[in-house]
C-alpha cells in the first residue's frame, strides 16, 4: 500500500542559492499526484527532497520537514539510503543499467543490496515486476538479452520495472514520459493508472495533458524569476485547478497566457 | 529596415570547389602522416624479428646464463630474465592496481571541489613527469633504509615500476570513471542502494574494459624499463624464482648487457660459424640481444591480446 507524505515549510538550498521557498503540501497515498509549473520553478528540485535524492548534488540541503506517515525523513538518526528503499524514483532518461541483462536490472535493487535470492523467489519477482509494467508479453522471451537493447519506451517501464521490484510505498517519477515517442508514453501513462492501486504516485510533468490525463491531485510551482526562488501557488484537485482554479498566475499558465 | 539580400550570403560555386581541394588535400596529408607513422614501427619490428629469430627457439627460452663463456657452447639463454620480467611486472601491478583504482574512485567519487583533490591532482601529475631512474634510485634508497644497505632484490624493482604506473593508471581509471552517466549512480540510489556499493557495483563494474586497457597500456610502458631495474634489481645469470630475495634480470637489462659486452671472445684456432660442437660464435651476443628484444615484443603482443580478450568480455553490449 502506498504511503502519505506531509511537507511542512520546506525550503531547499544549493549552496547560497535559495531554489525552493516554503512549501506546504499533503501527498494523498494511492494517488497520483502531479508537478507542473514552467522550468527552473523549483518542481524537480521538491521532487527529489521526497527520497533526498537532491543531496547527491554538492551543497543542496534543507530546511522544514517531508514526514512519510508521520516519520520524518530528515531527523537526525534517519538514513538516506533506508529512506530511498521506501520512496523509489523513475528519471527523465530512461537509464537501465547497461551492463546487465533485462532480468538482473529488474533484480538488481535486490542484489545490489546483497540479498541473495533463490532463482524460484527471483522468476516470480522478475515476472511480478515486468508484468506490474506493462512490459512481460514483450520481454519474456529474452530476460537474459542486455536492458540497452530495448527501445526508449520499453526501457522506461524496465525502469519502473526496476524501481517497483524493491516495493517502495512511494514512486516518484521525474518527468518519465519527456524522452518518449507518443505511444510509448501512453503505455507509460496507463501504467501509471495502474501503480496507484499500490503506490503512492508523484509525477513531475512539463506536459499539461498529461497532468490533467493521470493525476488525481495537481500542485502549481511557479517562480518570480530565474534566481529567484521557486514556490508553491496552490495544489488542489486536478480538475478543480484544470476549471476553476483559485490563483490567477495558475490561470494563466494552463491556459498559455503568462505574465 | 532593408530586407537582406541572403544570395549575397550563400557559398558561391567557386567556393564549394575550393572546399573540395582542401578536403582531397586534407585526405592526402593524412595518409601521408599515417605512412611517415607507419615507417618506424614497421621497420623496428622488421629488424627484430630478422636478427631476433636466428636465436629465437626453445633452447634460448628454457636456459639461463649459466656457465656462458665467450662465444662456446653452451650459448645461454632467457629463462632467467624472463622470469624476473614476469614476476617483477606481476609484483608492480600487485601494488599499483589496487592503489591506484582506488585514487581515482576518491578522485572522482568522493572528493569533488575538496583542497585534498587539487593536492593529490597535482602530485599525481608530479609523479608521472619523474624520470624512471628516480624512481629505480628512491626505491633502492628506500629498501635500503629499511631492510639495510645493500638490498637489491625483485621487489625492489617492482616499488621502482609501480612508482611509474600509479600515476598512468590514476589517469586513465580517473577518465573511465568520469564518462560513467550520473544517470547510472541516480538509478541505483533511488533503489536505495548506497553509495559504496554503488560504485563497487555499477560504477566501477560498468567502467571495467576501459581501466583493463588503461592497466594494459601501463604495464606495456613499464615493461620495457631497464635503468631503474639495473639499479633495484640488479642481474644475476641463474634463473631466481624469489621476487623476495637475490638479484634478478629482467629482459630489457639482459638486452643491455648482452649488447653492451659487444663481441664475444673466441680462443685462438676454434673454428668460428654458427651453432655446432666445439663452434665459437663472435656475434652470440648481439644475436641474444636481437633475440630477447623479440621475446619482449611478443610479450608485450600477448598482454595485449588478454586485455582486448578481457575488455571484450566485460564490454557493455546492446545484443
Amino acid at each position: 500500500m502506498g504511503q502519505r507524505i506531509d511537507v511542512n515549510h520546506l525550503n531547499v538550498y544549493y549552496g547560497d542559492f535559495h531554489a525552493v521557498d516554503d512549501v506546504n503540501m499533503v501527498i494523498e497515498p494511492n494517488k497520483v499526484t502531479a508537478f507542473i509549473g514552467p522550468s527552473g520553478c523549483g518542481k524537480s528540485t521538491v521532487l527529489r527532497t521526497l527520497n533526498r535524492m537532491h543531496e547527491t548534488t554538492p551543497g543542496a540541503h534543507v530546511k522544514g520537514e517531508v514526514l512519510l506517515e508521520g516519520k520524518d525523513l530528515y531527523a537526525p538518526d534517519t538514513d538516506p539510503v533506508a529512506v530511498r528503499r521506501d520512496v523509489g524514483m523513475v528519471f527523465q532518461r530512461p537509464n537501465p543499467f547497461p551492463t546487465m541483462s533485462i532480468r538482473d536490472n529488474v533484480l538488481a535493487g535486490v542484489r545490489l543490496n546483497n540479498k541473495r535470492i533463490a532463482k524460484s523467489d527471483a522468476d516470480d519477482l522478475v515476472e511480478w515486476a515486468l508484468r506490474g509494467a506493462a512490459l512481460w508479453n514483450d520481454v519474456k522471451d529474452r530476460l537474459d538479452k542486455p536492458g540497452i537493447g530495448l527501445s526508449g519506451g520499453q526501457q522506461q517501464r524496465l525502469c519502473i520495472a526496476r524501481a517497483v521490484a524493491v516495493h517502495p510505498q512511494v514512486l516518484l517519477m521525474d518527468e518519465p514520459c519527456s524522452a518518449l515517442d507518443p505511444i510509448s508514453t501512453l503505455a507509460v501513462e496507463d501504467l501509471i493508472g495502474e501503480l496507484k492501486d499500490e503506490f503512492t504516485i508523484v509525477i513531475v510533468t512539463h506536459n499539461m495533458q498529461q497532468a490533467a490525463r493521470v493525476s488525481d491531485t495537481t500542485a502549481f510551482f511557479n517562480t518570480q524569476g530565474s534566481g529567484k526562488p521557486g514556490h508553491l501557488v496552490e495544489m488542489a484537485d486536478t480538475t478543480t485547478i484544470f476549471s476553476n482554479p483559485q490563483s490567477e498566475e495558475t490561470e494563466n499558465y494552463i491556459s498559455g497566457r503568462f505574465g | 529596415m532593408r530586407t537582406p539580400d541572403f544570395d549575397k550570403f550563400k557559398p558561391t560555386r567557386s567556393s564549394l570547389a575550393a572546399r573540395k581541394r582542401t578536403d582531397m588535400l586534407m585526405r592526402v596529408l593524412i595518409y601521408a602522416a599515417f605512412l611517415v607513422a607507419v615507417i618506424p614501427l614497421v621497420s623496428v619490428l622488421y629488424t627484430t624479428i630478422v636478427h631476433g629469430i636466428t636465436r629465437f627457439d626453445w633452447y634460448f627460452l628454457t636456459h639461463n646464463m649459466r656457465g656462458v663463456v665467450g662465444g662456446l657452447y653452451p650459448y645461454g639463454g632467457i629463462l632467467h630474465a624472463a622470469v624476473g620480467t614476469l614476476e617483477i611486472t606481476l609484483g608492480a601491478m600487485v601494488i599499483s592496481v589496487p592503489l591506484g583504482i582506488m585514487t581515482a574512485v576518491y578522485l572522482v567519487e568522493y572528493s569533488a571541489k575538496k583542497r585534498l583533490h587539487k593536492t593529490i591532482s597535482f602530485f599525481i601529475d608530479v609523479m608521472s613527469g619523474i624520470p624512471s631512474i628516480v624512481a629505480g634510485l628512491f626505491a633502492y634508497s628506500m629498501f635500503s633504509l629499511i631492510f639495510g644497505p645493500g638490498t637489491v632484490n625483485g621487489f625492489v624493482g617492482s616499488a621502482a615500476l609501480s612508482i611509474l604506473m600509479i600515476p598512468t593508471i590514476v589517469r586513465s581509471t580517473e577518465e573511465m570513471l568520469s564518462i560513467v552517466p550520473v544517470d547510472l549512480r541516480e538509478a541505483a540510489y533511488a533503489l536505495g542502494v548506497p553509495k559504496s556499493r554503488t560504485i563497487v557495483r555499477i560504477v566501477l563494474r560498468t567502467a571495467l574494459p576501459g581501466i583493463v586497457s588503461g592497466v594494459i597500456l601501463a604495464i606495456a610502458r613499464v615493461i620495457g624499463e631497464t635503468a631503474p631495474l639495473l639499479i633495484a634489481a640488479g642481474s644475476i645469470s641463474s634463473t631466481n624464482f624469489n621476487l623476495f630475495s637475490g638479484r634478478m634480470t629482467t629482459l630489457p637489462v639482459y638486452v643491455y648487457n648482452e649488447f653492451q659486452q659487444g663481441m664475444a671472445s673466441c680462443p685462438a684456432g676454434s673454428a668460428l660459424g654458427t651453432d655446432a660442437w666445439g663452434v665459437c660464435v663472435p656475434g652470440i651476443r648481439m644475436e641474444r640481444a636481437w633475440a630477447a628484444a623479440l621475446v619482449l615484443i611478443l610479450l608485450v603482443l600477448v598482454l595485449n591480446g588478454i586485455g582486448r580478450l578481457v575488455a571484450k568480455v566485460f564490454a557493455v553490449k546492446t545484443k
